[in-house]
């Protein structure tokens, strides 16, 4: 049975783009047939991101009205085995999304894949409730940071009473807090908001916590998703949201230092 | 508690316990604001109530008040009828 997975924030420039990427490359290199696509239309990145700009021919919205079929607009990933992308379109508005279009395009992608991951523009119009509309689960993206902690807060108010289980009384969406751009240092030092903080204030259950990392825009700049970079920490944080997310419990990756052992935190 | 933890008591208050409490109101605030499901009658119970109320004395809109408060496990429906002076006598 497919999954179908929204990544979305609310706020912009959390990292909803970079955990798409990384969390579909990351399915995928568990062996699941999955499929990232961008609803950001207008406004398209995954593809940049994804590093396959330059192959886009046939969009979502191509796709929705009939212009271009399934098969020529997937974009098969030439790194990883089962992985495809969903292009947005740049030249049309998020209206483009129609729900009929939307709900058509997601029953075909469900006959192909086990996984569906559905990458949220920002902000809380149509394009965001598009995305999550007809999603089994969602993955939260929250910085440590009160704007964002806020944001998220409406958006999980959102999954539970715009979304398609909401709407039809079926099971609520499952909800995975994900939080990303962490800084311990400074969690430590009492400047930034704890996990254990943003968890007491969302109430949803972790999935994981990604760390601040210089490789992640490495990994942009060079089109790679950063689950691919072998020496990124942020990279093998997602492999262990990954892990998670399929059911298994990964080694803790939290390292003490000297300092933090000998004095606690 | 170590001896860092007895210095940190000593200053002054963090700014990422200042976010915290922050975020608890407002985020409580608005989740009370986004689930009106089961008081969202309450314009409409306001405008018949007023539409009755008009059949035997002349009531401005604005002198009608619903309101409801939440104390502890159960909730208080308050209503506020302000007659006009002069209709005081009348009929």
């Amino acid at each position: 049975m497919a999954k179908i997975i929204v990544v979305t924030s609310g706020k912009g420039g959390v990292g909803k783009t970079t955990t798409s990427a990384a969390f579909a490359t990351g399915l995928a290199l568990r062996g699941h047939q999955t499929v990232v696509i961008d609803f950001d239309v207008g406004l398209r990145n995954l593809d940049l991101v994804m590093g396959c700009e330059r192959r886009v021919v046939y969009d979502f919205v191509n796709v929705i009205n009939g212009e271009g079929n399934l098969n020529q607009a997937l974009i098969k990933d030439k790194r990883v085995e089962s992985l495809f992308i969903l292009p947005a379109s740049q030249t049309r508005d998020k209206e483009a999304l129609s729900m009929k279009g939307v709900a058509r395009v997601l029953e075909a992608l469900k006959k192909r894949f086990e996984y569906i991951i559905c990458d949220s523009p920002a902000g809380i119009e149509h394009g965001a409730i598009m995305a999550m509309y007809f999603s089994d689960e969602a993955l939260i993206v929250t910085n440590p940071e009160v704007s964002s902690v806020r944001d998220s807060d409406r958006i999980i108010g959102m999954l539970s009473s715009k979304t398609r289980r909401a709407v039809q009384n079926m099971s609520p969406v499952k909800e995975h807090l994900l939080i990303t751009r962490y800084i311990p240092k400074r969690v430590n030092s009492g400047e930034m908001l704890s996990v254990d903080d943003v968890k007491e204030i969302l109430a949803i259950p972790l999935l994981g916590v990604i760390p601040e990392s210089q490789s992640v825009l490495q990994a942009s700049n060079a089109g790679v998703p950063v689950t691919l970079d072998k020496n990124s920490d942020a990279g093998q944080s997602y492999l262990d949201v990954v892990a998670r997310f399929l059911g298994e419990e990964p080694p803790s990756r939290e390292k003490k230092g000297f300092f933090t052992r000998l004095f606690g935190n | 508690m170590n001896l860092l933890s007895y210095f940190r008591a000593l200053r002054p208050q963090k700014s990422a316990v200042v976010a915290k409490e922050r975020l608890q109101i407002i985020v409580a605030h608005e989740r009370c604001q986004r689930s009106p499901s089961e008081f969202d009658y309450l314009p409409l119970l306001q405008r018949e109530l007023l539409e009755v109320v008009r059949k035997y004395v002349l009531v401005k809109e604005d002198h009608i008040k619903v309101h409801i408060e939440k104390e502890g496990d159960y909730e208080i429906l308050e209503l506020n009828i302000t007659l006009p002076e002069e209709s005081r006598q009348a009929k």
